[in-house]
């Protein structure tokens, strides 16, 4: 009788067992790489793991702070695995991923992912005119079209124009994300409320998008541990599996200028939410709770619609009703995600799913044991599916 | 204002804009335009590529109007518009670009009110063969 192998897979073979962070701010004095340094060792002590046991690292490739610089620093043991994903806050979920697939093939037992940044502080990367890429830069920024703000909102316009959207969807989406801040004493928006008033007198950032449709600017450094299912019983804090993970470049994608193909309102959700499904037990109907990466505001609405929350053209529609609010039907970002608790580049939103998992979100949802985490939409992206 | 940094694959694009010809690189092989341009066909993987004339005309798929904080030259001229238009030979190719008065008119040429989806355009160059786009 034939025999089929199984290939175990990742599911449920790993699990997020230490957070750390720093303060979040416009200007932290420290650099970049004693940001790091503090963040990793946060999650470590969290863990109860000794820096000394760390075997694997994996950050983006946007980070300042290198492997070496970090090793020495914080007296990591002999490393057997390092990665690097790039697309800046698409490859927030790859860094975990990266690690759950190293450690459930046995290249490490230990792994430690980390983003450290001073965005709040440091220059707008879209102002530096020397590094301007020949591709697809040549094509775009000479007419003006400068910031990512921008190339998001060519495809917001088409979006709204095409599916009745509103600005009001996309203020659900940063109202939401703005509760959850006012609930969380560490987010930078903590004891900034927004009104309707506010958001729709704004000033333009680059028309229809206006100023709190965008993510905030933060120094800030996060980072978090991976090990087995079987290591993480040790650990000092209930562990948090990762369930489900995939990364995704769809065919013919062209990042956030996505101009060039048949459906330029599909993206990369679309890719890795296919992946993320087909492994997991559960479906988009079982997420008690979703930390959704949100650079702009409408990346919430393709998001929605790429993952499977809604049909296409229906990620307005969804806010409606406070769908998005703790008790609606899928709780956003419940520490204020990268609108209004800190943008490090995503990573704020894998340790607040983690935290809801343990139940101890500033913004809990009652009996959460599923979590959805996305990386950035409109680049190569990256999510996970955790669970408790 | 930025000029763009041209790549081997992307310079007869901007050969023919200063001749005053819009073109678009397509495979030889099976005929398929593509853009940005690329060293092989996606569709074929041939590598033979001819830049293929466009009628210049199109229509606006979307716009946006971009406020400050700007690069000095760009915040000067905010709010402007920069639409992406549609080729109508072409449609998968959509082109970023500015909708003005006239070639070589100032990117707040024509009001940001004025714009729309769906409006049709053509093709103008400025003297340092840039592409724009006016109504019509």
């Amino acid at each position: 009788m034939e025999v089929r192998k199984v290939m175990a897979g990742l599911k449920d073979a790993t699990a997020i067992v230490g957070i750390g962070r720093t303060a979040f701010a416009k200007h932290l004095p420290e650099d970049e790489r004693t940001l790091a340094c503090r963040a990793v060792l946060a999650a470590l002590d969290d863990a109860g793991i000794s820096p000394g046991e760390v075997d694997a690292l994996a950050s983006y490739t946007m980070e300042e702070t290198d492997e070496v610089e970090l090793a020495k620093a914080v007296g990591f043991g002999d490393l057997s695995f390092f990665s690097k994903v790039g697309y800046g806050g698409g490859g927030s979920c790859a860094t975990v991923a990266h690690l759950a697939a190293a450690i459930a093939a046995g290249q490490a037992t230990v792994g430690v992912a980390w983003r450290s940044r001073k965005r709040g502080s440091g220059p707008r990367p879209w102002t530096n005119t020397a590094v301007q890429l020949p591709t697809p830069g040549q094509w775009t920024r000479p007419f003006g079209l400068l910031r990512p703000a921008d190339e998001i909102a060519m495809l917001t316009r088409r979006y709204m124009h095409e599916y009745g959207a509103t600005r009001d969807h996309l203020f659900n989406v940063a109202l939401a994300c703005r509760n959850r801040a006012n609930q969380n004493p560490a987010a930078m928006m903590y004891d900034r409320p927004l009104t309707r008033e506010m958001y729709m007198t704004s000033r333009w950032i680059s028309e229809p998008l206006c100023l709190y449709d965008n993510c905030l600017e933060t120094d800030g450094a996060l980072a978090c541990v991976v090990v087995s299912r079987e290591r993480a019983r040790d650990c000092r804090q209930r562990p948090v599996y990762v369930h489900s993970a995939a990364q995704g470049l769809p065919a013919q994608h062209h990042g956030m200028v996505n101009y060039w193909n048949d459906d330029p309102l599909t993206g990369p959700a679309w890719t890795a939410a296919r992946h993320l499904w087909k492994h997991a037990d559960f479906t988009p109907q079982d997420v008690d709770v979703a930390q959704i990466y949100d650079a702009f505001t409408p990346l919430i609405l393709l998001s929605l619609e790429g993952y499977g929350f809604c049909g296409r053209g229906e990620g307005g529609a969804f806010t409606e009703g406070g769908a998005l609010e703790i008790g609606g039907r899928l709780p956003l970002n419940t520490a204020g995600g990268g609108l209004s608790e800190a943008y490090v580049h995503g990573f704020n939103l894998i340790t607040e799913g983690v935290r809801q998992l343990r139940g101890s979100s500033t913004a809990q949802v009652p009996g959460a044991a599923t979590c959805l985490v996305t990386a950035g939409e409109g680049v190569p992206t990256s999510a996970l599916l955790l669970r408790s | 204002m930025l000029s763009p940094v041209i790549d081997p694959e992307g310079a007869p694009f901007w050969r023919y804009a200063a001749q005053g010809e819009l073109r678009v690189q397509a495979c030889a092989d099976c005929g398929e335009p593509r853009f940005p341009p690329r060293p092989c066909c996606p569709h074929c993987q041939s590598f033979a590529a001819e830049w293929r004339r466009m009628s210049g005309h199109g229509r606006i798929w979307s716009y946006v109007v971009p406020h400050p904080p700007l690069l000095p030259d760009y915040a000067e001229q905010a709010p402007y518009n920069v639409v992406l238009v549609e080729l109508a030979e072409a449609p998968r190719i959509r082109l970023v670009g500015n909708l003005v008065a006239r070639a070589g008119a100032r990117l707040d040429s024509i009001p940001p009110d004025r714009v729309r989806i769906g409006a049709k355009v053509r093709v103008v160059f400025t003297d340092d063969g840039v592409p724009q786009w006016v109504y019509g």
